[in-house]
């Protein structure tokens, strides 16, 4: 099959069908509505289920139950919607149960906007629920991307027992960009009989649960928690880099669209003379602290662009542990900035007019 | 000799921890009987709330999950719809149902989700010490209500049943209490058809169990069973609210 033109939110959509996703829970909210508008439809023709649900509170919950049933289900939403599902994700995480929830962010806080913001970066990578837990969180730059990594997304859930989370800007959802499913792995299938609730013939009783007042068993599930994010974080962080080979004095660290913004810049500060590279973590918990400490240490500064107010910045300053100075440069309120002002933030700090 | 009585067969061996008089574990009986007689114990899935029952999976020798405070009929949806073959049921107390959770089983009845709900209204918290429940009768004294319930302040107490009742998806809805001996072969009476109706794929079903709490009402035992026969039935009315034959 030749490529396919595809609205992000509808090729994330398909993507999750291929990867075996038969569930899927959701509730209105924009600029992701497309996700459920085209699954009402598809899921019917592959034998899957479409539900509406009656909150994002709802949702979460109900995924819950279907990754407990041993199914691949998943949700998407954004940002509002996310806030609501923190209490769910906590939960899920704490009983070790896979699922996927794309968030399609928009600009906060509050009802915000609903055009196209990173703002959620923090609740996304550091949280958002209670308690020591962690999504894994990948964040596409493109339509084909975001394909790809919603594959990815369920193999992961699947072989860490941990939610997912796909951090997208709205633009992705809503831009329009060939795909080709064709060339996409196989998803892999897991054994999951030990654990999951499809009634107990035969065997002794399966429990799913969270709670632990025993303070002794709470910790040894922590523990065994801490260590599997030291598996993920070990095995699973992923970056792309771009025009690094003429060792730039400085190195523009971005993620998602807003990433393909800085390529934009760089190639346009290439034809003045001006050497700039880029680090665009996809992976953003694990976080690549590591790759980008290499990185960073052979340019003389770095510079986090954003379309929120410093939150990506927090990460890149972990990585980089003072050694080297990082500047700012973000809009928000579902701006998003133009190449031309990120090569104007370039020369500044170039010192070039 | 023949073998007249036994635990059975859907409980454990565990001890509850209920204090005494609590009908919780009276109710997880019947629960556990009905189970075993429809032969459904290696289909069940429960899910247990945040409450008094929340270890109700000590109990129950089933497959169960402990769900997030008045989600159950969430996670039961979830369950379901996953895996249309499980018997799945969830077990609330008034607070998770009423309060936290009313949004979830108003639209899992709604959405005439095919699992069965065992709603224990003892009209208040149990777990928290005794707070104020959406149940709470008129006039009721409870730790946030010291000079009782108020009803032109928060209100008159739910009744749960009555408000599902209303709408037009079929499903069985039913009132039961336990405080007596007719009253536990009501209930079990009432659960029967309840997973029965689930069994045969037919509709959502709920039965709501009058229930006692001698320890937060501040009784003893046999005075907060009678307290249930003189205070909360006269406010709960006993029976069958809507069974799926019957179009409303
Ligand atoms: C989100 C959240 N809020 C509050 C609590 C605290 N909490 C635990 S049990 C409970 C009330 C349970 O009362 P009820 O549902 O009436 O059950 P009972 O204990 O009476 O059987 C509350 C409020 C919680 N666990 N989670
Ligand atoms: S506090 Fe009340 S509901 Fe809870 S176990 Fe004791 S008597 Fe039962």
């Amino acid at each position: 099959m030749a490529k396919l033109l595809m609205k992000g939110n509808e090729a994330i959509a398909e993507a999750a069908i291929r990867a075996g996703a038969k569930h899927y829970f959701a509730y209105p909210i924009t600029p992701q509505n497309e996700v459920s508008e085209y699954l009402s439809r598809r899921m019917p023709e592959v034998g899957g289920c479409f539900l509406q649900m009656e909150s994002e509170v709802a949702v979460i919950n109900t995924l819950f139950g279907a990754a407990a049933a041993g199914i691949r289900a998943f949700t998407t939403s954004s940002s509002p919607g996310i806030s609501l599902m923190s209490e769910g994700l906590s939960y899920i995480t704490a009983a070790n149960l896979p699922t996927v929830v794309v968030n399609m962010c928009r600009a906060g806080p509050g009802l915000g906007g609903i055009l196209p913001s990173q703002g959620d970066y923090r609740q996304m990578t550091k949280g958002g629920g209670h308690g020591d837990y962690h999504l894994i969180v990948l964040a596409p730059a493109s339509v084909q991307e975001a394909v790809e990594l919603m594959m990815l997304a369920f193999d992961l859930a699947d072989k860490y027992r941990n939610p997912v989370g796909i951090l997208a800007d709205g633009l992705i959802g809503q831009m329009m960009e060939p795909v080709d499913f064709d060339a996409l792995p196989k998803p892999t299938v897991y054994d999951k009989s030990d654990w999951i609730t499809d009634g107990a013939k035969n065997r002794e009783p399966h429990l799913i649960r969270t709670l632990f007042l025993d303070p002794v068993p709470g910790e040894i599930e922590n523990r065994k928690r801490a260590e599997k994010y030291r598996q993920i974080e070990k095995n699973e962080t992923r970056y792309e880099i771009y025009n690094l080979e003429n060792h730039p004095k400085l190195v523009i660290v971005a993620f998602g669209t807003i990433a393909r913004v800085c390529k934009t810049a760089i190639d346009e500060l290439k034809t003045m003379g001006i050497e700039v590279g880029l680090f665009r973590p996809i992976s953003l918990y694990p976080f690549p602290y590591t790759e980008l400490m290499q990185v960073g240490e052979k340019a003389q500064m770095l510079l986090s662009v954003e379309m929120s107010n410093g939150q990506l910045i927090d990460d890149v300053k972990m990585a980089m542990q003072g050694k080297k100075p990082i500047h700012f440069y973000g809009r928000q309120g579902g701006i998003v900035p133009a190449p031309d002002e990120i090569v104007e933030e370039a020369k500044k700090l170039f010192n070039v007019s | 000799m023949e073998l007249i009585f036994k635990k059975p067969e859907s409980l454990t061996d565990t001890i509850t921890h209920y204090c005494p008089g609590c009908t919780h574990g009276v109710i997880h009986r019947i629960v556990a009987e009905v189970l075993d007689e429809l032969g459904l114990r290696e289909r069940a899935v429960g899910v247990a709330p945040v409450g008094c029952s929340v270890l109700a999976y000590n109990y129950f020798y089933c497959d169960f999950l402990e769900a997030a405070h008045g989600r159950a009929p969430a996670f039961a949806t979830g369950l379901k719809r996953a895996n249309p073959n499980l018997i799945v049921f969830t077990y609330q107390g008034d607070g998770d149902l009423a309060s936290i959770g009313g949004n979830e089983i108003l639209h899992a009845a709604n959405r005439g989700e095919k699992f069965t709900t065992i709603f224990v209204n003892n009209a208040v918290y149990g777990m928290t010490g005794g707070q104020m429940a959406p149940t709470t009768l008129p006039g009721q004294v409870t730790t946030t209500t010291p000079f009782g319930r108020k009803v032109d302040d928060v209100g008159y107490p739910i009744r749960v049943a009555e408000l599902l009742a209303t709408l037009r998806t079929p499903s069985y809805i039913a009132r039961t209490s336990v405080h007596n001996s007719e009253g536990i072969i009501a209930t079990k009476k009432a659960m029967r058809k309840a997973f029965s109706y689930q069994k045969e794929n037919v509709c959502f079903s709920l039965v709501e169990v009058l229930s006692t709490c001698p320890t937060n009402w501040g009784i003893p035992p046999k005075q907060a069973a009678e307290w249930v026969g003189e205070h909360m039935v006269p406010y709960y009315p006993l029976g069958e609210f809507k069974t799926p034959e019957k179009v409303h």
